[in-house]
């Protein structure tokens, strides 16, 4: 699987509270429009600057804070294909692969603002095409590439009626 | 070779011997969700076309974050909770039972060696009690709720060894608060901790449970202790089942270990907008205080607001300061009520909400003001995290919000503790 779309940039540390803020995730499950409040904190008017196919490109501890899965859900439903971080904290990291969205670990320093990116999961490489760089993306536990693989971990239940990872 | 706490309850939960870095699946005794994440776990469960609860007697959902419900929006999603809990037999926590963690170290299911998943980050909570326990997400907990089962990658350990006795006026918040600083948001990322030594040991239960409760703002899995005369204490009180508890082994192979000593330590506070941004108390006393929140899972229990009414009893709230208190459960209200604690707190100027989540996570009974500071027991002081991104919060101890309320300033609580 091939994605490709352009980076949108975030420091270290982001929190589910900046992904999604409680004072919406409480109240609806409609994802679209929780979507439309991913990262307000941080930019109101982030939403409106995706294109769908783009990435969330962050430094480490991407995800720290609450449980919350509306958090890897609203960034899916934003039009997110990815995101891509120096690291995760695990409870998003698990959230995200068990609801399709892929999450990849590489160096994230050479990153700017816009550039141009490809993300060849199977290969294991991220292509910077602005700035002609090859980035080697830490690959996903095999327990976990089989859920995301599936489509997440509904669907991995729905196909195989619970767990089955061996 | 040797294991640590989490090891050791994986490998008796999975049936082989596990070790770090080890994938396993494990049994789970109990399965906990809350209102701001079981209607995603609900809806999971009917997309995985789960029929029926593995076992309902080891399911609760507890309705605290948004209690009593603030707008139409949650009142439905409460509904959802309610209609499933009815559908499949599973325990239901209503509002005014309190934030769902307290309710779960009240309930008598969770003690020594259990395994816990809970859709909330602080499940870690219950490491208190000598148990495996750790938050998930919505789809995990319907995973968990058909299958009884959880896979995982068994974590290295970092263990914390805290020597010395507290002073007088500094708590386990303190300390909790200072480790956090010192290992940062993301020093235990993918670990277990293990908190251990005399500084712990000489703690109560209340105050254990304050430390385990944050060990994810440092990233981790889970934050164990060790089972001795005061959590059996405290399990008896709650327990209808037997428990094994589970300790490390004197060769267990640990990541890191940090030792510290206690016994200097002073009050300290967690900085906008970061927990790790942990600087002692003195650094920024003086600073007006707008509102002071004392309640949540990290210090809402009787113990807590005991130290609070001690140094209010006999003094006024500032009227420059909102004074917020949440006691942590039913029951924590009860025993507030009835040894006069509350009557402090009420006649000092505190206004008492409902036990559950409102202050801490935005949803209501709270919401500070454009510009305004405040001072709080909470664990979590992210930027927009009370539901306003231009307030600031700091965290602190019962003490210290307590110190506050009176003098409207962050004030070290030492100067009203004998």
């Amino acid at each position: 699987m091939l994605l490709a779309g352009k980076a949108h940039t975030f420091g270290d540390d982001i929190n589910t509270d900046y992904i999604i803020s409680g004072k919406y995730k409480f109240k609806t499950l409609d994802m679209a429009e929780l979507a439309r409040h991913v990262m307000e904190d941080l930019d109101p008017n982030f939403y409106t600057k995706i294109t769908p196919g783009d990435f969330i490109v962050a430094g480490r501890n991407f995800g720290c804070g609450s449980s919350r899965e509306q958090a890897p859900l609203a960034i899916k439903h934003a039009g997110i294909s990815a995101v891509i971080a120096r690291s995760f904290a695990r409870i998003f990291y698990r959230n995200a692969i068990n609801t399709g969205l892929p999450v990849v670990e590489c160096d994230t320093s050479t990153i700017g603002p816009g550039d141009r990116l490809e993300v060849d999961l199977a290969a294991g490489m991220l292509y910077n095409r602005t700035r002609g760089l090859e980035l080697k993306i830490t690959p996903l536990p095999p327990v976990m590439l089989k859920i995301l693989n599936d489509g997440g971990l509904a669907a991995h239940f729905r196909k195989h009626g619970g767990f089955h990872l061996d | 070779m040797g294991q640590t706490i989490i090891e050791k309850i994986l490998s008796r939960k999975s049936g082989r011997q596990a070790y770090a870095g080890d994938i396993v699946i494990a049994e789970v005794d109990f399965i906990m969700g809350q209102d701001g994440t079981s209607p995603l776990a609900i809806n999971a469960f009917r997309e995985m076309a789960g029929r029926a609860l593995y076992d309902p007697s080891r399911v609760a959902l507890v309705i605290d974050h948004s209690a009593p419900s603030p707008n139409e929006g949650v009142s439905n999603l409460h509904k959802l909770m309610r209609d499933f809990a009815r559908e499949t037999g599973c325990r239901l926590y209503d509002i005014g039972d309190g934030v769902c963690h307290q309710v779960m170290l009240e309930s008598g299911v969770v003690g020594p060696g259990s395994l816990v998943v809970g859709a909330d980050s602080h499940t870690c909570t219950y490491g208190a009690l000598n148990a495996f326990a750790t938050g998930v997400g919505s789809t995990d907990l319907a995973a968990a709720m058909i299958s009884g089962r959880m896979w995982f990658k068994v974590p290295p350990t970092l263990r914390f060894e805290c020597h010395g006795v507290l002073p007088p006026g500094v708590y386990s918040k303190d300390l909790i608060l200072y480790l956090i600083g010192q290992v940062t948001a993301d020093g235990a990322t993918y670990m277990s901790v293990e908190f251990g030594g005399e500084a712990v040991r000489n703690l109560s239960m209340e105050a254990r449970f304050t430390i385990a409760n944050m060990a994810v703002e440092m990233g981790a899995k889970a934050g164990l202790m060790e089972a001795d005369e005061k959590t059996a204490t405290w399990v008896q009180r709650y327990g209808r089942r037997t428990f094994t508890p589970v300790a490390p082994d004197p060769d267990a192979v640990y990541a890191k270990v940090l030792e510290y000593d206690v016994t200097t330590l002073e009050p300290q506070v967690a900085r906008p907008h970061r927990v790790d941004n942990v600087v002692p108390l003195r650094e920024v006393a003086g600073l007006t205080v707008d509102e002071a929140v004392l309640g949540t899972c990290t210090n809402g229990r009787l113990e807590d607001l005991q130290v609070a009414a001690s140094i209010l009893r006999g003094r006024r709230v500032s009227p420059s300061v909102r004074f917020i208190v949440a006691p942590a459960s039913r029951q924590v209200y009860l025993d507030a009520l009835r040894d006069g604690t509350l009557e402090t707190l009420v006649r000092a100027g505190a206004a008492v909400v409902t036990p559950g989540c409102g202050p801490c996570v935005g949803t209501h009974n709270g919401v500070p003001a454009d510009g305004d500071r405040v001072i709080s027991t909470a664990n979590r002081n992210f930027k927009g995290r009370m539901g306003n991104r231009n307030a600031e919060i700091y965290l602190a101890s019962p003490a210290a919000v307590a110190a506050a309320a009176i003098t409207g300033k962050i004030t070290d609580p030492r100067e009203f503790v004998k």
